[in-house]
């Protein structure tokens, strides 16, 4: 089916699958899914500046489904989450500029699959090296399988110097169980998040999930449901400044979403019968699937 | 209280059966009848093209998390 606005032709039942597919992982790991569906509309076709404007606005209507179902689960710190959207919206317009130069120049899809890959690379082994060691500990702790959900940190040294970190204001998190943290951790954490949210599409919370676990302490499930719910505005604000550069889809995002909204309900409802360490432990070959699927459209030129 | 998990993945199994039904011919409707018109407001009037596409997403985001959940309360009420 040709698709006026980007220029290219896709199967729309491809889009509404690979919509439903992200929507689940969405929902249970508390990301946009950028790291799969930037790959996947990429190598359906369509140009890497579309991707990163369209998979944003698709992802703001995910995040919403998704945040709701984890609101009603008692997963939103919506606190920590008002304070993030200040670095964010920030970081997210130092990226979405960044993106603007890169087109003048000639080298986006160049500079930002090749930063695509070494990010999601790095955090994929790192996230499994750390939930695998967790979950080992978590069992030396408990082997009764019916006890209570632990969440077990074994990298925990930077989130104890982030929130040990003197720099006032500092605020208390009693949702996330943090009693004093600086805001300036919070707003760096989230800066980063923001940047790469601009830069390589989606909300980013492929970073910020994990820097809110490893960085400043936030139990796994908080950290999920919190990051949907910060995405929706931080997407949102991306998504308006790529659809004034004319690199949004709106229809290609809409039908993406009709899977996306019904997988994005089924995942969040999943998160519940995991605990922390085994949703980071599955969460981290995602990333690596996304930089493999960057690498070969890279290196084949391909455009199916 | 938390269902058991083979209760709930039964449950999302009809439940998903059933959107996507209604899932597909709603993106029907919305290629036939959007997709000239929004073209037409990218290439001429981008402005108006942004605020259609958040207020549509938005729209779309609350109509179908509805669909959703009110599927879910009638499979398992049907069910009970």
């Amino acid at each position: 089916m040709f698709f006026p606005i980007s220029g290219v032709h896709i199967n729309p039942f491809v889009l509404g699958i690979l919509g439903l597919v992200i929507g689940i992982l969405g929902g249970f790991f508390g990301v946009g899914g950028s790291f799969l569906s930037g790959p996947s509309l990429f190598s359906l076709g369509m140009p890497y500046n579309f991707v990163v404007g369209t998979d944003l606005i698709h992802i703001v209507g995910k995040s919403i489904v998704a945040a709701r179902q984890h609101r009603i689960l008692g997963h939103i710190d919506l606190k920590l989450a008002a304070v993030m959207v200040i670095g964010t919206l920030v970081g997210s317009e130092g990226g979405v500029d960044a993106i603007e130069a890169l087109k003048r120049l000639g080298e986006v899809n160049l500079v930002v699959g090749l930063t695509a890959i070494s990010v999601f690379t790095v955090i994929s082994i790192f996230g499994a090296w750390e939930s695998w060691q967790a979950l080992r500990k978590s069992r030396a702790i408990t082997d009764d399988p019916d006890g209570p959900k632990t969440d077990v940190l074994v990298f925990d040294r930077l989130a104890k110097f982030f929130q040990g970190l003197a720099l006032g204001p500092r605020i208390s998190l009693k949702q996330s169980g943090i009693l004093k943290i600086s805001i300036w951790s919070i707003v760096l954490v989230s800066f980063v998040g923001g940047f790469f949210s601009g830069f390589l599409g989606g909300g980013a919370g492929y970073i910020r999930m994990p820097a809110m676990v490893y960085l400043l302490g936030i139990p796994t499930h908080i950290a999920v449901g919190t990051d949907l719910f910060e995405i929706i505005i931080s997407a949102g604000y991306g998504s308006i400044r790529h659809a004034m550069n004319g690199n949004v889809d709106i229809l290609v995002a809409l039908v993406m979403h009709t899977g996306a909204a019904v997988g994005a309900q089924l995942g969040a409802r999943l998160t519940q019968y995991f605990s922390g360490p085994w949703i980071r432990l599955a969460f981290a070959p995602l990333p690596l699937l996304g930089a493999i699927m960057v690498a070969i459209a890279l290196i084949t030129g391909h455009h199916s | 209280m938390k269902e058991p998990i083979q209760k709930v993945l039964r449950y999302m199994a009809i439940e998903l059966a059933v959107y996507a039904a209604l899932a597909i011919a709603y993106f029907c409707l919305v290629l036939r009848f959007l997709g000239t018109w929004l073209a037409g407001l990218f290439h001429e009037q981008r402005t108006y093209y942004v605020v259609a596409s958040i207020l549509l997403m938005v729209g779309q985001a609350i109509g179908l998390e509805r669909l959703g959940t009110g599927l879910s309360y009638v499979i398992r009420r049907g069910k009970k």
